[in-house]
């Protein structure tokens, strides 16, 4: 066991490298795609017929299909129509817009569970929908999305590893150069599944820390 | 062009669909089986099993789906030369039987602590009892999401795409490269397959969902007599 | 001239016709309340005045303005009626002073320092004053309905729309409300009550409107409609009311 322990500190810091840029690409991706996400659901909620059709059909294409092809689409087809990105910024783009479509849903049960009454209320008073949304449903839908957008979260930091397949260079093809190189691939993947669980970890303490914080609003009788 | 090259690759490439099918049925009974035993294990086993069985699904659950592949494949290669298609299947396998065993966990809690003790009140052992009255009324439960999990793992099949396994999208990628471009409609067209199968599966699963449904049963969701 | 005014209001939801030609008014200052029995409409009568929904004919005008017309700022119109509602509807991520408070800063414009004043006057005249820091769900259903009775007296209304303000209320509860709601009609507002508190309906009300099928059966004075009603409707409903929630509230 102490070669392995031995390989482990030679390799660690290629490998924490390597988790940086996937940090990098996770942060990114969820930032944009709980945006897109945001009003995507707004959009299944309170839009128009067409406003809803369309995100509709958003989401049920990126649920309906693989990450991988995603992420082959956006890296390898959108050259064809002289889009050119590069391997990090595709990978973004085609896991934001994945996370976009699930998201939608979570904050659309999320909107639709804060109770009709409220709603009711507030435009007794004279609100506008638009305050309506943004003073009353809003601040109590966000609250409660949270456990679900945090288990989103931390998928998302898993799949992130999908993009070494177009070369980004994340913990995962890190892995896979040390392997290479080395010719001792177990140890290197198994090197990074600890990382992995490691970071899933702490990211799963920071979220729950969050709900518990922020949700300590009870729900009204 | 590229589209006569499609409609003439179509049984290639539906070829790669079975595959994907293949893989699919192959790991979703062996996540079944390990997520069954993981989860009576969890609930109702002693303290070490149950730790243990915790373990693993934590580490299964845990670790990203593609360095499980490259585990599985590299890792046993050492030992046997295991085909690619065989590293894929355990590796999703395990994977998805520590999902599996969350729903299940899930669902035999679901069927409340009350059915347990009756069942032990008229002599049954436990063994018994948990295969005759708690999993009949959990397997119900477990249903819905469990329909959700084989929706999500049929699109995780591509998967097996790293490391080789020559399923749809690794077809598609060889029409791609010997065609010399055309990415864009090639994995466009296997996008719409993957939207229709999934589209299927999901109509099948809610059809049997509702087959198998016990009246008046799903309105207690938690809870048995207690 | 009338602060409000019905005229021919006709509501089906469906198949099912819930108000038949429900024609009435309200003067400055009168209290009137609707009696009859569940399902009759009478929330739904209550949720036309304000525009919470459209009736399918007639017309209603508050303080001479047209509700019914399309054309009409409906939400100028809500801000000078208030509503209170059976499950009190408060906000729950706010404290009972920002309920009260948020009318008047997003709607009415009101500097947050200013409306705040103004919210703990009005929690002090429901005596909540000591809970302006609570959430709803740390207050009983009585003080809860206070809180949004003082929500609604904040945006200074010209009328005030109960609809079954205590019937979600456990039995005890419901004094302090009515007491509250007794002492607004005492102070010279204008209400229109959907209730089956008798009580409250001796002490304060002008006239009482007993509404069945979509219909308005009977009007009258509580001195006379309560001791001597004319209908035999009337008589089996308040009957039936006197039965189950008993005579008399102090």
């Amino acid at each position: 066991m102490t070669g392995f322990f031995d390989f482990a500190l030679t390799y660690l810091p290629v490998l924490f490298e390597g988790t940086i840029v996937t940090l990098e690409i996770w942060a990114w991706c969820m930032l944009g795609g709980t945006i897109l996400g945001l009003f995507l659901g707004l959009g299944r909620v309170y839009g128009n017929k067409s406003i809803y059709a369309l995100s509709t059909g958003y989401i049920e294409l990126f649920r309906g299909t693989p990450m991988l092809a995603q992420i082959l689409f956006v890296y390898f087809g959108l050259p064809e129509i002289n889009i050119l990105l590069s391997p990090i910024v595709a990978a973004s783009i085609a896991l934001g817009m994945n996370t976009a479509a699930y998201q939608a849903e979570y904050f659309r049960g999320a909107i639709r569970s804060i109770e009709a009454g409220q709603v009711e209320a507030a435009r007794a008073l004279g609100m506008t929908q638009t305050q309506v949304i943004s003073n009353i449903v809003l601040p109590q839908a966000l609250r409660r999305v949270i456990p679900q957008w945090s288990n989103e979260a931390i998928l998302l930091l898993k799949y992130s590893s999908i993009a070494f397949v177009i070369g980004v260079p994340e913990l995962m093809a890190r892995a896979q150069m040390i392997g290479y190189s080395t010719f001792r691939f177990f140890d290197a993947f198994l090197l990074a599944a600890f990382i992995y669980l490691m970071i899933t970890s702490i990211l799963a303490q920071c979220l729950h820390m969050l709900d518990k914080r922020v949700s300590v609003l009870p729900r009204a009788g | 062009m590229i589209y006569l090259t499609l409609l003439k690759e179509l049984p290639y490439l539906l070829e790669g669909v079975l595959v994907a099918l293949e893989l699919l049925l192959a790991f979703m009974s062996l996540g079944f089986i390990i997520g069954m035993v993981l989860s009576v294990t969890e609930v109702y086993g002693n303290r070490w099993s149950s730790t243990l069985a915790f373990m693993i699904e934590r580490f299964f659950r845990g670790v990203p789906a593609i360095v499980l592949i490259f585990l599985f494949y590299y890792g046993l290669s050492d030992i046997y030369n295991i085909s690619p298609f065989a590293a894929a299947t355990l590796a999703l396998g395990f994977r998805t039987g520590a999902y599996q065993s969350q729903i299940f966990k899930g669902a035999i809690q679901a069927v409340g602590p009350g059915q347990m003790m009756a069942a032990r009140a008229i002599g049954m052992g436990k063994i018994q009892a948990i295969w005759s009255i708690i999993l009949p009324q959990a397997l119900r439960f477990g249903i819905g999401p469990w329909s959700n999990e084989f929706a999500s793992e049929l699109k995780d099949t591509s998967l097996a795409y790293t490391i080789g396994v020559v399923e749809l999208l690794r077809r598609a990628k060889y029409i791609v490269s010997y065609t010399y471009g055309n990415a864009l409609i090639v994995y466009g067209f296997c996008a719409i397959l993957y939207l229709i199968l999934v589209r299927l599966g999901n109509t099948v699963l809610y059809r049997i969902e509702k087959k198998l449904q016990i009246p008046g049963f799903e309105t207690r969701k938690e809870g048995g007599l207690g | 001239m009338c602060l409000l005014k019905v005229e021919d209001v006709y509501k089906s939801y469906g198949d099912f016709m819930v108000l038949r030609g429900i024609s009435f008014q309200l003067e400055k200052g009168e209290i009137k309340v609707i009696i009859g029995p569940s399902g009759t409409g009478k929330s739904t009568l209550l949720r036309c005045l304000n525009g919470l929904t459209s009736p399918d004919k007639g017309k209603i005008w508050i303080d001479g303005v047209e509700v019914t017309d399309p054309k009409t700022n409906i939400n100028k119109i809500r801000s000078n009626i208030g509503f209170v509602f059976q499950s009190f509807n408060l906000f729950a991520h706010l404290t009972a002073l920002d309920n009260v408070c948020i009318g008047l800063v997003k709607v009415k414009g009101m500097k947050k320092s200013e409306a705040r004043l103004l919210a703990m006057e009005e929690l002090r005249r429901v005596g909540l004053e000591d809970k302006a820091g609570a959430y709803p769900a740390e207050l009983s259903g009585g003080q809860q309905q206070r809180v949004s009775i003082a929500r609604a007296l904040a945006m200074n209304p010209k009328l005030i729309l109960f609809d079954e303000p205590t019937s979600a209320l456990d039995p005890e509860l419901i004094g302090e409300v009515l007491n509250v709601m007794i002492d607004l009609a005492k102070g010279g507002m204008t209400m229109l009550v959907v209730s089956h508190e008798i009580g409250f309906c001796r002490a304060v009300a002008d006239e009482i409107l007993f509404l069945d099928e979509g219909k308005i059966i009977e009007k009258g004075h509580p001195s006379v409609l309560l001791t001597n009603p004319s209908y035999k409707r009337t008589k089996e409903f308040l009957h039936k009311i006197i039965e189950l929630y008993g005579e008399e509230r102090d």
